[in-house]
């Protein structure tokens, strides 16, 4: 250890400096260093990547990266630079004349704007883009302003000019290079950018030099000359040629300057004299110097892990050196996404490009493999960066592709298929201005125990520089936290903080009959779309329930509040059930004339079933009444219920056929017609192992088997189709009947909201082998209680049409107007097609109409 | 349906309770319906002099009305969507694709650009009275 602290002199409190301040506080070094900063500018660090959001608001605190608290154990000097360097008696004298004497000096003076030697260049209105300061004066300069020029097309050109968009300020790009962005993309990104870029109002000059700025009386900017010769008059002008390094404090001190500019240094940050570093942009590792962030902060690493050495009394430390090159970039300018990243150019040896190029939606993407196709070298995206971080990951580790480029290329990623988040490598870099790999931030939601991303933040700095990767980094606390279990809230709305499961042993148990009891005992507000229907489910699994009896008539979609299904234009379509499919032609004939009576569309379903739509609400009974007459009842099409049990025709007909599926197929769906759920529930029973009936995409299937039965559960079609999985076989028929029963219940009572079986039996502890212990070994102890509950459903099952067309009060609700019974809606209108009717497109309201034929 | 039982049902209404033309007061106010007719916390369409109005009893016995187009998809049936809440306010969701309006002005919650027309409403009696504006 050292006897007395080490005297740390810091110059520049820019994103750098500041990172490096940061470390040693990290490092508890504050207590064994000394530290003293000597700053340019008049207020501490702040966010100079996201310069330009100060013209949203003004408010310089929203920038700021220095906590409430500020610097603690530092002492500080603002808007007082240090102007002298004595290397000799380590000693550094500020602008005010203040002395310092330094064990280590840390250079971190950034950049200096470049203003291009032009005549005029110092008129009033002439603004570089650097400090909250010049955007005070580019703001001032811009009252009443008409037209602003911006010297520069590159990513803080193109800043610049979008905060003079947004000051109201029509404005002009001069770019001396060929096309926008010529240090980041190629000509044909470029393109795409430039026609992006105008098409939101902006007007880019390329190819452009800027000969003279010429002034008024006044000595205001009065319009900018082109090498062209053209003239473009301006009341603004704004300098976004780049940067230089700023190493006038290096250079006159002796130290070796590079090629590029900026305090010579080597890969450990250190200069000529060993007791110098230097640091961000002003420095030039090894002849190269770095405008982003990023190297700047491990640069900040680099020389904070060797004081903190020096500080321990390790007269040569050794240990870590800067290594960071990676340029890549990916920044949202003017709302445009831009990425650039790895070998952009193809510069590299035999490299090839393949090139994506969409004018019509400006996108534009290239990728750079070798000349085998097998490695991505680096790549270009305009307009679309999807898949920016694992392309940058795939570049970076020069890993072999298993995707064809051509697939990653036109960004058909799939995150299934191995190239999404999950299959990152753990060294892959999310936040590249931290330098934050994704294990570090797995670590911080696993062991961390961060739930969010701002906590990944606080724990990881991830997030904390460009801030680019923030929604990465939330897909991954997502991610993480789904593989822990612990899954974002379960509450099925604003009104209830219980889950479908918890709120149906809630009515359950406390015997609720109605919503207001419900949301008494548990819930606030009067419900909404989600949790009254939700409701309604749920009372009607408890006994002896009409859906539209009493209060409950009140939770119900209108689906289920007409007992029929809502189309486009507010009419209504009839599904009546046919059990297993089986019509007799009498049947048929009912249908067809009933059809033909009230002028309905007809259709024959996926679900062997007829379909007739187009019936309008007050003439749901007089429809059902005629079928009711005929034997139909209804068919649930509306309702989160059993729908169908489809069926192949089975060993009666068929000559493959081994079992009776037909019979089978009515007397299930007989058996469970009615039963509310948490989803639809559809099912299907195949007479022979060719699966005729499509069983296996069902939420149960049984398919026949020269010994009797296999039960498949857990199937469906629609968005995400699944098949179903083998639950049980050869069951004889009583035994497939009574685990059907069991499997029905233990949903109802256990499913979330409009989770339909397959993600319900996914979402289980144990899964299938789990399901099964429950219903054929009973290990949860409730299959008396399931059986007993499905007796009680099939013993109290009616026809909920026939109950309506009993009682006068469910048929008042079945009418178009509450004061003309009778009367049918008038906006409603038909065209023909194909010898039926469909419905007419849409109109404005008749009043609307009328007042516009009136005018 | 054809003219015959065109006929019969415009008799039938002429016959019934409310009309269709119904006669309006000093104020303009006009009777739709009778409170009785509102189930709560659901709704009914009425048709006043060729306006369809969505009338709605909320769970503490307020009446509001609103238009009975939705905005979304051309259709007359916000009459049949669900009465709730979001927050503290009282709201019916379209049965067609569910947005939430506001039955205290007719505001989507969703969509600044979409609303209901409104109409002023009150109990008269046993009377449910609306007040076409203009």
């Amino acid at each position: 250890m050292r006897g007395s602290p080490l005297r740390v002199v810091v110059v520049g409190n820019g994103m750098v400096g500041h990172r490096f301040l940061e470390l040693m506080e990290e490092k508890n070094l504050l207590g064994p260093c000394e530290v003293e900063v000597f700053a340019k500018e008049a207020r501490q660090a702040y966010d100079r990547v996201s310069l330009s959001s100060y013209f949203d608001g003004f408010d310089a605190d929203k920038l700021s990266l220095v906590g409430e608290h500020g610097y603690r154990g530092i002492l500080f000097h603002l808007d007082d630079p240090v102007v002298f360097i004595d290397r000799a008696a380590r000693l550094v004298r500020s602008a005010c004349g203040i002395e310092a004497r330094y064990d280590a000096l840390v250079l971190a003076t950034g950049s200096v704007p470049f203003v291009p030697p032009i005549p005029g260049a110092n008129a009033r209105g002439c603004h570089p883009y650097r400090t909250i300061e010049d955007l005070d004066l580019i703001r001032a300069s811009s009252k009443g302003a008409r037209r602003g020029v911006v010297v520069g097309g590159g990513l803080l050109g193109l800043e610049a000019a979008g905060a003079l968009l947004a000051l109201g300020v029509e404005a002009h790009v001069v770019e001396m290079g060929p096309r926008l962005l010529p240090l980041q993309v190629d000509e044909g990104a470029g393109a795409v950018l430039r026609r992006r870029v105008e098409g939101l109002g902006l007007s880019v000059h390329t190819s452009a030099g800027i000969e003279a700025i010429d002034q008024d009386e006044s000595g205001a900017v009065a319009a900018v000359r082109l090498s062209g010769g053209s003239v473009i008059e301006t009341d603004v002008v704004i300098f976004a040629a780049g940067v230089r390094p700023d190493h006038s404090l290096a250079g006159s001190c002796g130290l070796g300057i590079g090629p590029k500019g900026g305090v010579l240094v080597g890969s450990d940050c250190v200069s000529e004299d060993p007791a110098i570093f230097a640091i961000g942009e002003c420095a030039s590792v090894q002849g190269e110097v770095f405008g982003l962030v990023g190297p700047g902060y491990q640069m900040a690493e680099v020389v904070a892990s060797r004081i903190e050495q020096l500080a321990a009394g390790n007269l040569s430390p050794a240990g870590t050196l800067f290594t960071n090159a990676d340029l890549s970039t990916k920044l949202k300018l003017l709302g445009v996404e831009v990425a650039s990243f790895g070998d952009a150019f193809g510069e590299s040896d035999a490299a090839l490009e393949l090139v994506y190029a969409d004018h019509v939606s400006a996108i534009y993407r290239k990728l750079v493999v070798s000349d085998d196709g097998q490695q991505l070298l680096g790549g270009i995206l305009v307009g679309d960066t999807t898949g920016y971080a694992m392309l940058r990951d795939l570049a970076s580790r020069r890993a072999r592709l298993e995707e064809d480029p051509e697939r990653l290329l036109l960004a058909q990623i799939s995150t299934g298929n191995g190239v999404g988040l999950e299959s990152l490598s753990d060294e892959a870099v999310v936040c590249s201005c931290r330098n934050v790999p994704k294990g570090a931030i797995v670590a911080a939601v696993g062991e961390g125990g961060c739930e969010d991303a701002a906590g990944v933040k606080a724990c990881t700095g991830a997030g904390s520089g460009c801030g680019s990767c923030v929604p990465m980094v939330k897909d991954l606390v997502g991610l993480e936290l789904a593989k822990a279990g612990k899954e974002p809230s379960k509450a099925i709305c604003e009104h209830f903080d219980l889950s479908r499961q918890e709120l149906f042993e809630l009515v359950s148990v406390r015997g609720y009959r109605s919503f207001t009891e419900a949301v008494g005992g548990g819930g606030r507000g009067r419900g909404c779309d989600v949790c009254k229907p939700a409701m309604a489910s749920i009372l009607a699994s408890q006994p002896g329930h009409h859906p539209l009896e009493g209060e409950a008539a009140a939770l119900q979609d209108t689906n289920d509040h007409f007992l029929a299904n809502i189309q486009r234009n507010g009419t209504y379509s009839i599904v009546p059930r046919i059990p297993g499919g089986e019509i007799t032609p009498d049947g048929l004939m009912v249908i067809g004339a009933v059809a033909k009576e009230f002028g309905l569309y007809t259709k024959i379903t996926g679900a062997q079933r007829i379909d007739m739509f187009g019936a309008r609400a007050e003439q749901l009974p007089a429809i059902w009444a005629k079928l009711v007459a005929a034997g139909f009842e209804s068919g649930h099409a509306y309702g989160k219920a059993l729908r169908t049990v489809k069926s192949c025709v089975g060993d009666t007909w068929c000559r493959f056929g081994v079992q009776d599926s037909v019979a089978l197929a009515i007397r299930l769906e007989l058996r469970y017609r009615g039963l509310r759920s948490p989803h639809k529930v559809k099912a299907g029973v195949s007479g022979c192992a060719r699966e005729c009936a499509e069983a296996r995409g069902k939420d149960f299937g049984v398919i026949a088997t020269e010994a009797g039965w296999n039960l498949y559960l857990g199937g469906n079609g629609g968005f995400r189709p699944r098949h179903a999985d083998l639950f049980a076989s050869d069951l004889d028929t009583e035994t497939l009947v009574t685990y059907l029963d069991r499997f029905l219940m233990f949903y109802i009572r256990t499913a979330d909201k409009l989770q339909r079986t397959a993600s319900w039996i996914e979402s289980m502890d144990g899964g299938l082998e789990h399901l099964r212990a429950v219903i054929c070994e009973d290990s949860l102890g409730i299959c008396a209680d399931l059986d007993d509950q499905m007796a009680h459903h099939v013993a109290s099952y009616e026809d909920e049409w026939k109950a309506v067309l009993e009682d006068p009060a469910k048929l008042a609700r079945f009418r178009s107007f509450v004061n003309a019974p009778h009367l049918g809606d008038p906006d409603i209108e038909f065209v023909h097609e194909r010898g039926q009717i469909r419905p007419a497109p849409p109109k404005p309201p008749r009043h609307i109409a009328a007042m516009a034929a009136k005018a | 349906m054809n003219n015959a039982t065109a006929a019969r049902l415009d008799a039938e209404c002429q016959d019934g309770s409310y009309y269709l033309q119904p006669y309006a007061d000093d104020q303009g106010w006009m009777p739709v319906c009778r409170i009785g007719d509102l189930p709560p916390e659901r709704g009914v369409a009425a048709l006043v002099r060729g306006r369809q109005v969505a009338v709605f009893r909320l769970h503490d016995g307020t009446i509001a009305a609103v238009g009975n187009r939705d905005p979304f998809s051309g259709a007359n049936v916000i009459a049949r969507g669900l009465v709730g809440t979001k927050g503290e306010i009282p709201v019916v969701f379209s049965p067609m694709y569910k947005q939430a309006f506001s039955l205290l002005d007719g505001s989507c919650l969703s969509d600044p650009a979409a609303r209901l027309d409104t109409f002023a409403v009150r109990v008269n009696g046993d009377n449910v009275e609306i007040a076409l504006a203009g």
